[in-house]
């Protein structure tokens, strides 16, 4: 399953070369599993399509590639990563910025937020707080097809915290803006623990920018624990430029009667990635995952699900969606396990394309692995145009041909961007959909990027 | 208003109109009746605009225009309405959004301004009344789960909305119970104005209790092969389409 062997060997070498450097600056707990991920890792090496969860997506044309540097903060960094502020001015967030995935604060690495939430950088929790962290930290995030979670597990040292103690609602979500900066082409990797404990409720936005114009691959893990009856959304807002490639993966652990979203809205990306795992491990938990994805020119934006339904009478629902334009290619791979006692399952799940060109590719595979029979399954995948009836419709009530286009393919994302419950967010959303469709400039203003 | 002049149409390369010629004044209401098959929702289809038909030959004009050359949106500015047989569900468009969009391109063709948020609103809701729709229709998607009298109710209100010259109903009635098929044919009356004109397509007399038209035609294999006053209606209710279908042949051979 190893890309050419040369590949790999860069990543192997990148390793050895800064090992010493990286475990000096991180915890010594984050440092005990590196050497465990680091032979994965040179086992399973960098995916290729012939690993089936990557038929689709070229890694190759991020991964072989010489970046000149493997990013490690120095003071610099922080200054200008301060100075970054979300566009969303009414949206009401604690606000953590990350600088190439590491939480740029020098004096308060980790804040207390009132009833005993602590949110901040991961490496200083794993010092403070080692009883929780070391409950947590590399429980979820495992794989044995996938050789970028052992990497990422090998060497990542810091990344976003976030705790919420038991019984405490969050009413203003937690934001993470995540930047990748850089003067020369960069590779970077970060991780995140958030932990939901018992009857807890809150939700996470993760947005992800480039701020300059310079080769980036980012491969991300992040864990989640939700606790028993415990609400939880994360919401991931991915805006970065043509020449950048993010990877990320999510593994949402539940417990028994919690539920779970998690929505990933790509509007704009080189090459995107987004691996979301769920793990169903109590009884009567509920999952719902949500993606939207906008392409145009060569982007690649590819969504794997993997939902497991361990145990009996959980449900879950995927709803993904993309819309192709130009020459872009898109990838959908939806996987639900029901293991042979989840008795009383409901799992379903939607795919729906609409491509725009005759150049543009989308790819979509259900795999739906049932080894229980009291089950409720459903999946439906369809690729297609904008549908010729309902266009006929609107313009039968005087609406012109260009302007029920955009309604139909708006209403087409909407679904999916409905399902995010914080209010000024959707609105960003249904905007930054709407100007993307029309074919202006979507990113946040705050992007120096031009995408060309 | 309208005249339609030896019109033919296929679809696919098969002839479905062959030959049909009609005129429609203000204030008329037509019941086009005749049998499945028979080209009905062809000519409602050629009238609205819809790109699959094959217009072969023959005119059509509108207010003194050459209705075949417009697009669809302009034809629908113009004062036209196609009630659809089968209303199209648009997942993710909000009936809101939908409708106000479609006031303000009328009105912006008729070089208005477009309406404020609260006079759209009021608008709306007056509309709602009148034509007894329930009012929580109007918070959803396009159609989307609508039942099949909800979705025949809310081409009622797009109509009442949009006040059209001439309005083309197409099955309005199929599949519709009775309480249902009241509310529509009261809609229709309460929008009738002696300057604008109603087609009404049905295959069933039933909705004609409601709405009297003051012509009746019967198309049957793609000409209209009687016209008559309403008193057709019941004939046909009584009699069926057999003896139409007869007299026809007998003609012919």
């Amino acid at each position: 399953m190893n890309e050419k062997p040369d590949m790999t060997e860069k990543y192997l070498g990148l390793y050895r070369d800064n090992i010493d450097k990286i475990s000096g600056r991180s915890s010594p707990f984050i440092n005990t599993f590196r050497a465990a991920a680091f032979d994965k890792f040179s086992k399973l090496g960098i995916p290729s399509k012939k690993n089936e969860a990557y038929k689709y997506t070229n890694l190759s044309l991020f991964f072989d590639h010489d970046y000149e540097s493997y990013f490690m903060p120095v003071q610099s960094d922080f200054l200008k990563a301060e100075k970054f502020r979300c566009e969303i001015t009414d949206l009401d967030a604690h606000g953590i910025v990350l600088l190439n995935g590491f939480y740029p604060t020098l004096k308060e690495k980790l804040v207390q937020l009132p009833s005993g939430i602590w949110i901040g950088s991961l490496n200083e929790a794993a010092l403070r707080f080692p009883d929780i962290f070391e409950k947590h930290f590399g429980k979820y995030a495992k794989s044995e097809t996938d050789g970028l979670i052992h990497l990422n597990t090998a060497m990542a040292s810091d990344g976003v915290f976030v705790y919420v103690p038991e019984g405490v609602t969050l009413t203003r979500p937690v934001q993470v803006i995540n930047l990748v900066q850089s003067d020369d082409d960069m590779f970077n990797q970060h991780r995140n623990l958030i932990i939901a404990e018992k009857s807890s409720i809150f939700s996470i936005i993760i947005c992800d920018h480039t701020l300059s114009p310079a080769k980036f691959l980012t491969n991300s893990v992040t864990e989640v624990f939700v606790g028993e009856d415990a609400h939880f959304d994360i919401i991931r807002v991915q805006n970065e430029h043509n020449n950048a490639c993010k990877i990320t993966n999510t593994f949402i652990h539940q417990e028994k009667n919690s539920v779970s979203s998690s929505n990933n809205i790509t509007l704009h990306g080189g090459l995107i990635r987004n691996s979301t795992y769920h793990i169903l491990a109590g009884e009567g938990a509920e999952s719902h995952s949500y993606g939207l994805f906008l392409a145009d020119k060569w982007q690649h934006i590819d969504n794997f699900v993997n939902v497991d339904h361990a145990v009996p009478h959980c449900t879950s629902n995927q709803l993904f969606k993309g819309v192709l334009d130009d020459m872009s290619t898109g990838a959908f791979n939806g996987r639900i396990l029901v293991r042979p006692d989840a008795q009383g399952t409901f799992a379903y799940q939607k795919n729906n394309n609409i491509i725009l060109t005759d150049d543009a590719k989308m790819d979509t595979k259900p795999q739906l692995e049932i080894f229980a029979d009291d089950v409720k399954c459903s999946h439906g995948a369809t690729i297609g145009q904008i549908d010729g009836d309902a266009l006929f419709y609107l313009q039968s009530r005087g609406i012109n041909k260009r302007e029920a286009r955009l309604m139909l393919m708006f209403g087409f994302a909407h679904e999916v961007i409905q399902n995010i419950k914080i209010e000024p967010l959707r609105e960003r959303m249904d905007n930054l959909v709407m100007q993307r469709l029309k074919g202006e400039l979507s990113r946040c203003a705050s992007c120096m990027v031009k995408c060309g | 208003m309208l005249v339609i002049k030896n019109l033919k149409a296929s679809i696919d390369g098969k002839n479905i109109l062959k030959g049909i010629s009609l005129e429609i004044k203000p204030g008329e209401i037509h019941a086009i009746m005749g049998p499945n098959g028979s080209g009905k929702s062809t000519l409602a289809a050629v009238l609205a605009g819809r790109e699959f038909v094959e217009i072969t030959e023959g005119t059509v004009t509108y207010l003194g225009k050459d209705l075949l050359v417009m697009a669809p949106e302009d034809r629908a500015k113009e004062g036209i309405f196609l009630g659809f047989q089968y209303p199209i569900e648009i997942p993710g468009v909000s009936m809101v959004n939908f409708m106000k969009t479609a006031v303000n391109e009328h009105r912006k063709h008729k070089g208005l301004e477009p309406l404020t948020a609260s006079d759209f609103l009021k608008m709306m809701r007056d509309k709602k009344e009148l034509v007894e729709i329930d009012s929580k229709l109007a918070n959803r998607s396009v159609n989307e789960g609508f039942s099949g009298g909800e979705k025949k109710k809310n081409e009622i209100f797009q109509m009442a909305m949009l006040e059209p010259k001439l309005a083309i109903l197409d099955e309005t009635d199929s599949g519709l119970d009775i309480d249902a098929l009241r509310i529509v044919a009261n809609g229709v009356n309460k929008l009738k104005r002696p300057d604008n004109s109603f087609i009404v397509i049905t295959h069933y007399q039933r909705l004609l209790d409601y709405i009297v038209p003051d012509v009746v035609h019967v198309l049957y294999d793609g000409r209209i092969v009687k016209t008559a006053g309403k008193e057709l209606a019941f004939e046909l209710e009584e009699k069926g389409y057999d003896w139409i279908k007869k007299e026809i042949e007998n003609t012919v051979s």
